[in-house]
């Protein structure tokens, strides 16, 4: 999904020469050809995250698109303060991509894993929130993000994520799963366990939440479950919660993510993932148990 | 001394001042004279200003409203609900580039303004204080690396912050050979010396950024309130506060 995401960046800046791409300390080699051939328009600005941010405001203040580029929790963290005031009170043409959103860094500790992102950019005004599930929906959604107005935060999944089958699949049960990012190939293999039991929903765009279409999805259903690879607290089960106590969905609501703690104890995503009920079989579980409930 | 026109610039400051009040005091005059000179002789149209000492606020709406890019009315609404002008500058106001105060914000937003057009110059003015933050530093690095010849970094170093002294809170000496390490040049004087400032503020683009380190006094042009910690912000000034300063200022 990163490839893909920074490969469209590329693609999209040699046809429109507002595009500006700024990066930390990105790996070597990344962006090569961006570089060799707009190296005007190419910024590796170092590990100050703040300044990168500050900067990228700065240039979309002067008229151009930024696609500014690092770690997710350090974009988000680190250069809040920076996102927050010179980016989104501006209203800056910034696109903050945000690399291993979720617990991607599992391996690395909780010094890298941002499943606090989507929280914290919620709180934006104006900022807008995008996470695909998977290579294909990055590439589709990616063209929409040159001439968006105002900032968007774009977040990353693992390098070669597996490809999602559907992203909507509409049954007539009364039980609604929701998910977004990569979690929604989890959500997906327990529909694939579920089928009719279940409707699927992704949802790409967390902010703004299509607050209609989700009166039309919710509506004749009893049970809705939100999956997400990001505490349960401020991200998609937040967001959707907040919607349907407000729309007046009464019914019941259970949201799968990691819970109010620092996750610990690495091993790859998956297992981390699974160790904290975000696994196939937990959603199966948990439908389970709801439609017990409802019968 | 200060000419009539530094003192004019300071009785609109007093003028806000009682309008609203309220106001940051001392910061605001201490950046008389680097704000005029760059509103006066310095800048053109497609050039930036960016205050990100943005408390010090004052000083550059009085310099908007002698360019009339805002009313003079205006100062007299200052921080009063929905008026135009507030406690530090924002961008939705005529003359006003970004929005700053929040310290250390300011330099690497000129740095991006000033790498997007590398033909204009961008002007930043920054606190003593201010400079505590990495921010700050961050972008000293960054504009070093790139040569942004178009940039130049406005130090209003008045000796004192909020606490107390620059010297007792967080000391910035050798301040010159900071900035040049980083690959500024650099240039140091009297910040309140309108030939000096006229002479200093690049007119002109370089290969490397510049640092203007400006000696100023915090409150300069009222006895009562230079150097005094007091008047760093006021909350209560009245009426009778104004009169009092602006005699001082005349006498």
């Amino acid at each position: 999904m990163r490839k893909t995401c920074l490969r469209m960046v590329y693609e999209l800046a040699k046809q429109d020469e507002r595009i500006v791409f700024i990066g930390s300390d990105l790996g070597a080699g990344v962006m090569e050809d961006f570089k060799r051939e707009m190296p005007d328009r190419f910024f590796m600005e170092g590990i100050g995250e703040a300044n990168m941010v500050g900067m990228a405001a700065g240039m979309a203040l002067s008229g151009k698109i930024v696609y500014c580029h690092t770690i997710a929790t350090f974009l988000t963290r680190r250069a809040f303060e920076q996102v927050c005031i010179d980016v989104g009170l501006h209203h800056a043409n910034v696109r903050l991509i945000g690399a291993g959103g979720g617990s991607v860094y599992a391996p690395l500790g909780p010094t890298h894993l941002a499943v606090d992102d989507i929280a914290l950019m919620r709180t934006i005004p104006g900022m807008t929130i995008l996470s695909p599930c998977d290579a294909g929906e990055m590439e589709r959604l990616m063209p929409s993000t040159v001439n968006h107005e105002g900032p968007m935060y774009i977040r990353l999944g693992k390098g070669g994520d597996p490809p999602v089958g559907s992203h909507y699949c509409r049954t007539d049960a009364k039980i609604l799963v929701m998910s977004t990012g990569t979690a929604t190939q989890i959500a997906y293999g327990a529909w694939e366990v579920l089928k009719e039991r279940v409707s699927l929903w992704h949802v790409p765009y967390l902010k703004p939440l299509d607050v209609d279409r989700l009166q039309g999805y919710v509506a004749g259903k009893s049970v809705i479950v939100t999956v997400e690879d990001h505490s349960i607290i401020g991200g998609l089960g937040s967001a959707v919660a907040e919607a349907l106590l407000e729309s007046g969905w009464s019914g019941k609501f259970k949201r799968i993510g990691y819970p109010d703690v620092f996750p610990s104890g690495y091993g790859t995503q998956d297992e981390m993932r699974a160790r904290y009920g975000i696994s196939v079989d937990h959603i199966v579980q948990t439908v389970k148990e709801l439609r017990g409930i409802t019968g | 001394m200060l000419d009539e026109r530094s003192k004019h610039l300071r009785r609109q400051i007093i003028r806000a001042l009682v309008g609203g009040g309220r106001g940051h005091v001392g910061p605001s005059f201490s950046l008389v004279e680097i704000m005029r000179v760059l509103y006066d002789d310095v800048i053109r149209p497609e050039d930036i200003v960016i205050l990100s000492k943005g408390h010090g606020c004052l000083a550059q709406y009085v310099m908007l409203v002698e360019k009339g890019l805002i009313d003079a009315s205006e100062l007299d609404r200052f921080c009063r609900a929905g008026a135009l002008l507030g406690g530090h500058p924002e961008h939705h106001v005529p003359g006003i580039a970004v929005s700053t105060g929040s310290l250390g914000h300011g330099l690497s937003l000129g740095i991006g303004f000033a790498l997007a057009h590398r033909t204009r110059r961008v002007f930043v003015v920054v606190g003593d204080g201010e400079i505590n933050e990495g921010s700050i530093w961050e972008a000293a690095l960054c504009a070093g690396k790139h040569k942004l010849g178009n940039l130049t970094v406005i130090i209003d170093y008045n000796k004192r912050q909020s606490y107390g002294t620059v010297a007792e809170v967080q000391p910035l000496e050798p301040l010159k050979e900071k900035w040049q390490t980083f690959g500024f040049r650099v240039r140091e004087f009297n910040g309140h010396d309108v030939q000096a400032l006229r002479k200093w503020l690049p007119k002109w683009w370089n290969i490397r950024p510049h640092a203007m380190i400006c000696h100023t006094i915090k409150g300069k042009g009222v006895a009562e309130i230079e150097n005094h910690p007091f008047w760093h912000h006021k909350d209560n000034f009245t009426a009778e506060d104004g009169a009092r300063l602006t005699a001082a200022l005349d006498a």
